[in-house]
């Protein structure tokens, strides 16, 4: 076939633009954090001390870094839909929540007696928390990898990851809702990986799913 | 490409017609690199058009145009040559640092294509070769087949969609 031939059907297929890939993601995780938002009040629920635990440092801690978590990994992820992502840059904006969970650790262990670091790391419900995160994100993750389909990125395996890194955020925020371990030991010990989880995931599903 | 992704399909022609040429030169000297001949170029050359149409929406039109159109057409070069099994090392910059317009001899036809079209079903085959070989409008083809034009669209549209898919799949 010519060149100038597939050039005439591609032209007949029309100039317009279709829906950007930042407008696809919010959609997706919109309705991703709404059907997990579903999922924990129809299970688990949110603790019912939510009003005296906002005046704790420590829950605020958790909520803000785990927001800070998903704002980067959306950022990032709407930059690794584009083949010319700037992939340090995208590096950096990931690295913002992992300082600010180590800054909040740093803050624990300089404030509270080392005796009781143990008991707030192990806290009261790990299992949980790995389970619950994990299973929150489930909806989110398959959303937004639908969404990065009409994406084009670099590296399909890193966009994936980068989904699961966001969705897992979903999770981790919503779980963090229900949850009353709030030091950030607590946090770097189960969130991390439980979010890691979900990017792991989201890096196999997506070095399949992601190809163009 | 700002005219053309504001639905002017005119400019849209012109600017795919313009590209052709650099993105020959560039499929050229890249398979030339890893010892391949010129029979293959026009694969590619088809192949990063067909890509830079379904991921038009990728490019922020706030950014510079080439980068992008760089990006693209070096990943499907990739994609070409480790499908032959080639290992590849090809550094992001090396592209866009080659003379963008270099003419090369168009001496083959895209044999890819025209293999992949065959195994599309066979409305969507007869669609892409009314609108392709023939110049037909989609009006014309909708006419011709009864069908509505935007079911010809839609159709034209998932024909592309599964071409592509076809070339990512490689020789059977």
């Amino acid at each position: 076939m010519k060149t100038d031939d597939l050039l005439e059907a591609i032209v007949a297929d029309g100039a317009r633009r279709p829906a950007p890939i930042p407008a696809r993601l919010a959609g997706a995780l919109a309705l991703g954090g709404l059907a997990a938002g579903a999922l924990l009040l129809a299970s688990i629920g949110v603790r019912p001390d939510i009003g005296s635990a906002l005046q704790t440092w420590r829950f605020v801690a958790k909520i803000a870094i785990l927001l800070a978590c998903l704002a980067a990994a959306l950022w990032a992820s709407a930059q690794l839909a584009r083949p010319d992502a700037d992939r340090r840059r995208v590096l950096a904006a990931l690295l913002v929540p992992v300082a600010a969970l180590a800054a909040a650790v740093a803050w624990e262990l300089a404030t509270t007696s080392a005796e009781t670091w143990q008991a707030r790391a192990i806290g009261t419900n790990s299992r949980l928390c790995l389970t619950a995160v994990t299973l929150l994100a489930v909806a989110p993750l398959v959303l937004l990898l639908a969404a990065l389909r009409a994406g084009a990125p670099r590296s399909p395996a890193i966009a994936g990851a980068v989904a699961g890194l966001l969705a897992g955020s979903v999770g981790a925020v919503l779980y963090g809702l229900h949850c009353f371990d709030d030091s950030p030991l607590f946090v770097a010990l189960w969130y991390s990986p439980a979010i890691a989880l979900v990017a792991l995931a989201g890096a196999l599903a997506g070095s399949r799913a992601l190809r163009w | 490409m700002r005219a053309a992704i504001g639905g002017d399909t005119e400019a849209y022609r012109r600017l795919l017609q313009e590209l052709a040429p650099v993105l020959r030169g560039l499929a050229g000297r890249g398979l030339a690199r890893y010892g391949l001949g010129s029979e293959d170029v026009e694969d590619v050359v088809q192949e990063t058009l067909l890509a830079l149409h379904l991921k038009r929406g990728t490019w922020d039109s706030a950014q510079a145009f080439s980068p992008w159109l760089y990006a693209i057409a070096r990943n499907k070069l990739i994609d070409n040559l480790r499908r032959r099994g080639r290992r590849v090392h090809l550094p992001i910059d090396d592209l866009a640092d080659l003379p963008a317009a270099d003419e090369q001899p168009r001496a083959h036809n895209g044999a890819d294509a025209q293999r992949l079209i065959a195994g599309l079903k066979q409305r969507e085959r007869d669609i892409v070769m009314a609108i392709s070989i023939e110049g037909a409008s989609a009006r014309e083809v909708a006419e011709r087949l009864g069908m509505t034009e935007g079911a010809v669209r839609v159709a034209l549209h998932r024909a592309l969609r599964s071409l592509a898919r076809a070339f990512r799949a490689g020789q059977p």
